[in-house]
């Protein structure tokens, strides 16, 4: 925001700097909410054909070319759909509860940091930032399951409840773990401290200590948007659709506009604390020509961090409330607890200050042209596989 | 519903929820209501309602000839035709005391066997669903319309077949039905089943919600009457195939798979779904054998011993067999005048099985109950008929 | 202790051996049918929409006695002795005017009882299964044609009788339905009459 404020600076000079600022706010907030909430349509299109070719079938195909419409055409009928507002359920709550879920989810885009100057905010507390709009969503579900003056819905919205506290905590475990490495809350700090290519992205510092904890963070966050395998709150086969079922229309979508892009920060924070932000696996991939591609490179890694939760959305079953809880406090956050001590006794040791050298950078390029290298070699494999099985299935 | 039985006074607990999960739900694998009365998650009584899909199957088959009911025996377990057009056909022509060729046999028990697969298909693939697991059930299903494309092929119907008949079968395997199957079963064996046990079977999520619950001891499950699969996953090996052979099973080797209880005790959810998945299996070796076996029978017309008037004599007979969820029992009473049967009574084994449920659901949580249904393995055509 | 880590291993290890075999799945070609682009070829013997061929029916009335649905309706009265004489494809005499032969396909249950007895083999089910419609009165389907051009010429006389009574008679075992290749003719069912 500070860059728009000096570009706004050259076009309104002379304006008193409050001007600016407002000016500079209301442009970024409008951008801001523009593109991101074209992110949901995109984040369902993809679900949905995802999930199509997961279980050997297309997903969506007849509107639009390759269906890419359909996104589209389910907004525009949810839009128009009646809102039904159950006659027993309190107005102004039902009404304000998908608000305050919408607005938790899209307060995040604040601090995430698109470029070196392409942040809305620098804010010196950026981490805890993320991490308190988050738990506005929280009171937003509360509030829809209350208000719906339905059993079902509150049900699972007191679940949905003690699931997002239960696993804020050992996410926020595993930013603090970052966080002491970095010395900062900033998020743009935390990218600077990851200069110089993939070796030193924190990924790989420490490790595979850090390793650890994004997969704690990831799992965290994984429960913190309700995805499978921790979807219980919207289990559609066991209590109707949780929380939102007396939901329909505009505010349902609203809901659903939410949850995806929560995915969306939960994503582009775990890349900036984890994978290097807006930063090129190699130095030399950062500019082309004068053209800085951070965002691209931040996009880049936040679409694969989704296309991972959807992955694993399709492939694993649902954990039950209890299970849940269990895998929370008693796994995720032992773990989460024990990597802050260790990495923050390591990172007190000047001699590991900023990781374990040179063991980290190998690592780091191992592990990444490993496991890129073994998704396209099974990719090449499931081809070859997926043309055998044809042929075996074709001479009949 | 006319008849209510409401809670009476002193079982109403103030804290208490009563929940319905009603008659349409997405997991409840039919029209099935179940009453729950539940303290926070859990439950502390369930009441299962049925008789939504009751369709007087029993009354109608009265008034048609004894060819006619089996159309009508078709649509009770409308997931697993084969096997209930077959038991009614095994119970008359043993009151009528008609002999099967080994060729007709040997192709009855193909048919069977590969609807026991594709009733399996559907049984361990909605399983998965109802746990939160949608992709093994689209993979299951893939396999079970080749299933129902090598059905169609031979008799020309997709689900509802009428094709064992009193006597005989209505067509004959067309050529190149062994090698098509032949190969269905190759692709069955070496991909779909492998991936089934990893995916979903072996998923140790799936495990942890299912082992451990809904555990049915031994001497419950035979109190209650279960039999097939849910008798197996207690532990007991009971199965007709074995104990009371019937068209020709003695003649194929295979195995009983029974639950064992690697994950948790024996009897739990996910010992009746592994039962299932392995029976699959076993399924594909006995369809092996049965073809192997049909190659080397002479054809026959499979339908030279089909009566042109089925007219028994006054009598009665009770005869089971296997079915994909249990024993499938038919008890046929003829009164020797007119085409038609005096009473068909069907004795169904998802009636039984839905019998144990509030048994079992005591003091389970929500998401349980789901889970205990879905291996329970209930179709509401056959409980309601 | 043990058991904690044996279970964090295995839900680890279980989840990825999971992702793999559905990140397998994404290159595999997918099993959708374009339907109404692509049709699935139904084998001639698939038992869907039934069809009658009123001009070689004998008006025996099996099918309807058959049927467990009852879906069939046959009203047949014996025709006038002085009318030409008219016969079925495969040779029988038809002696009984058929005035009314619906079938009611709403009622019909598909299960192809109905083909079996009939002796000269008019009546089968073909493989065309389009045929919804959003008036439930198109289902019934009335056969009986007043323009039927039945045959007058026997297409097989009888064959000299034998010293030993061992000549078949013409209307013999019915050979397996006759499937066509393609589907007769949408029989689009007549505009529904009132009454009848």
């Amino acid at each position: 925001m500070d860059l728009l404020s000096s570009l706004l600076g050259g076009v309104l000079a002379g304006q008193p700097a409050w001007l600016l600022a407002l000016v500079a706010a209301l442009i970024c907030a409008t951008l801001l909410v523009t593109f991101m909430a074209l992110g949901p349509i995109a984040y369902v299109y993809a679900e949905t054909k995802l999930a199509g070719f997961f279980q050997d079938r297309i997903g969506p195909k007849r509107v639009g070319p390759h269906g890419l419409l359909q996104t589209i055409a389910d907004a525009v009928k949810l839009m128009f759909k009646e809102a039904i507002f159950p006659a027993a359920a309190d107005k102004f709550l039902f009404v304000l509860a998908p608000c305050l879920v919408v607005v938790g989810a899209f307060l995040g885009f604040v601090v995430i940091p698109f470029g070196t100057r392409l942040q809305t905010a620098d804010l010196n507390i950026g981490l805890f930032y993320v991490v308190a709009v988050s738990s506005l969503s929280t009171v937003g579900i509360i509030m829809a399951g209350w208000a719906s003056n339905n059993k079902y819905a509150l049900f699972g919205a007191m679940r949905s409840a003690a699931q997002i506290v239960s696993y804020e905590i050992p996410a926020v475990f595993s930013m603090l773990v970052i966080v002491m490495i970095v010395g900062s809350l900033s998020l743009q700090d935390v990218v600077n401290a990851q200069h110089g290519g993939i070796g030193y992205w924190f990924l790989f510092r420490y490790f595979p200590l850090n390793l650890i904890a994004f997969l704690v963070f990831f799992t965290a966050s994984l429960a913190e948007c309700n995805r499978a395998p921790f979807d219980i709150p919207e289990a559609e086969s066991e209590l109707v659709a949780g929380f939102h079922t007396e939901y329909s229309g505009f505010f349902f979508a609203m809901f659903f506009m939410a949850e995806y892009t929560e995915m969306f920060i939960v994503s582009a924070v775990a890349s900036v604390l984890f994978l290097g932000g807006y930063l090129a696996p190699h130095p030399m991939l950062q500019t082309v020509g004068g053209l800085g591609l951070g965002p691209l490179w931040l996009f880049l890694k936040a679409f694969t961090l989704i296309f991972i939760m959807m992955w694993l959305r399709w492939t694993l079953p649902r954990l039950r409330v209890d299970q849940l809880m269990h895998v929370a406090w008693k796994v995720l956050l032992p773990i989460s607890m024990t990597l802050a001590v260790v990495v923050g006794g390591l990172v007190l040791v000047p001699a590991t200050r900023w990781g374990f050298g040179l063991w980290d950078r190998t690592w780091a390029w191992v592990v990444a042209i490993g496991i890129v290298a073994y998704l396209i070699v099974g990719m090449f494999r499931a081809i070859q596989w997926s043309r055998t099985r044809n042929r075996v299935m074709a001479t009949s | 519903m006319a008849i209510e039985t409401a809670w009476t006074a002193a079982e109403l607990d103030t804290d208490e929820m009563v929940l319905q999960m009603g008659p349409q739900h997405p997991s409840t694998h039919g029209v099935l209501r179940i009453e729950l009365r539940t303290d926070g998650e859990v439950v502390k009584a369930a009441r299962p309602h049925i008789g939504y899909l009751h369709r007087c199957f029993e009354k109608h088959s009265e008034n048609v000839d004894y060819p006619g009911v089996i159309p009508y025996t078709d649509r009770m377990d409308y997931v697993a035709s084969m096997g209930n057009s077959l038991g009614y056909a095994l119970a008359v022509e043993k009151l009528m005391a008609i002999e099967v060729s080994p060729y007709v046999q040997t192709i009855r028990v193909i048919m069977a066997e590969l609807q026991r697969i594709a009733s399996h298909c559907i049984a361990v693939g909605t399983y998965g669903m109802d746990i939160g697991a949608f992709t093994p059930f689209l993979h299951l299903l893939r396999d079970r319309e080749k299933i129902l494309d090598l059905f169609e092929w031979t008799c020309g119907a997709r689900l509802l077949y009428n094709y064992n008949w009193i006597g005989g079968l209505s067509h004959d395997v067309p050529d190149g039905f062994v090698r098509a199957c032949r190969q269905f079963l190759r692709e069955y064996e070496a991909i779909t089943h492998p991936e089934l046990m990893d995916l979903l079977i072996g998923n140790k999520i799936f495990i942890k919600r299912t082992a451990g619950v809904g555990v049915c001891p031994v001497e419950l499950a035979i109190n209650y009457d279960l039999t097939g699969p849910n008798l197996r996953g207690s532990g007991l090996p009971r199965d007709l195939r074995k104990d009371e052979p019937y068209s020709g099973y003695e003649n194929y080797q295979f195995e009983v798979p029974v639950g064992k209880g690697e994950y948790g005790p024996v009897g739990s959810c996910f010992d009746r779904n592994i039962v299932r998945a392995h029976e699959m299996a076993e399924s594909a070796k006995i369809i092996h054998q049965a073809m192997d076996r049909l190659e080397k029978l002479d054809k026959s017309d499979v339908r030279e011993k089909v009566p042109k008037r089925v007219k028994p004599a006054k009598g009665e007979i009770y005869a089971r067999s296997e079915a994909p969820r249990g024993q499938l029992g038919y008890y046929v009473v003829a009164d020797g005048t007119g085409v038609n049967p005096y009473r068909v009574k069907v004795k169904s084994p998802c009636f039984t099985a839905m019998s144990v449920f509030h048994v079992l659901a005591k003091g389970m949580y929500l998401a349980d109950i789901i889970a205990l249904i879905g291996s329970l393995d209930v179709v509401l055509g056959e409980i309601d008929r | 202790m043990k058991q904690w880590l044996t279970d964090l291993w295995e839900g680890f290890y279980t989840v990825l051996v999971g992702m793999k075999i559905t990140w397998r799945h994404l290159f595999v070609k997918k099993v959708t049918l374009h339907y109404p682009e692509e049709k699935w070829q139904l084998p001639p013997k698939s038992r869907m929409r039934l069809f009658m061929a009123y001009e070689d029916c004998i008006g025996c009335g099996q099918c309807a006695r058959a049927c467990p649905v009852q879906c069939i309706y046959i009203k047949a009265e014996k025709r006038d002795p002085k009318a030409p004489a008219i016969f079925a494809a495969n040779g029988q005499g038809i002696k009984l005017d058929v005035h009314v032969f619906d079938i009611d396909m709403s009622l019909c249950c598909y299960c192809n009882l109905c083909t079996y007895p009939c002796p000269t083999d008019c009546i089968y089910m073909t493989p065309e299964y389009e045929f919804a419609t959003d008036d439930l009165n198109q289902h019934l389907y009335r056969f009986a044609k007043k323009d039927a051009k039945f045959l007058t010429v026997n297409p097989k006389p009888p064959a000299p009788k034998p010293a030993a009574p061992a000549a078949a008679p013409p209307a013999g075992a019915p050979p397996a339905p006759p499937s066509p290749q393609a589907p007769p003719a949408p029989q689009t069912p007549p505009a529904p009459a009132t009454g009848a």
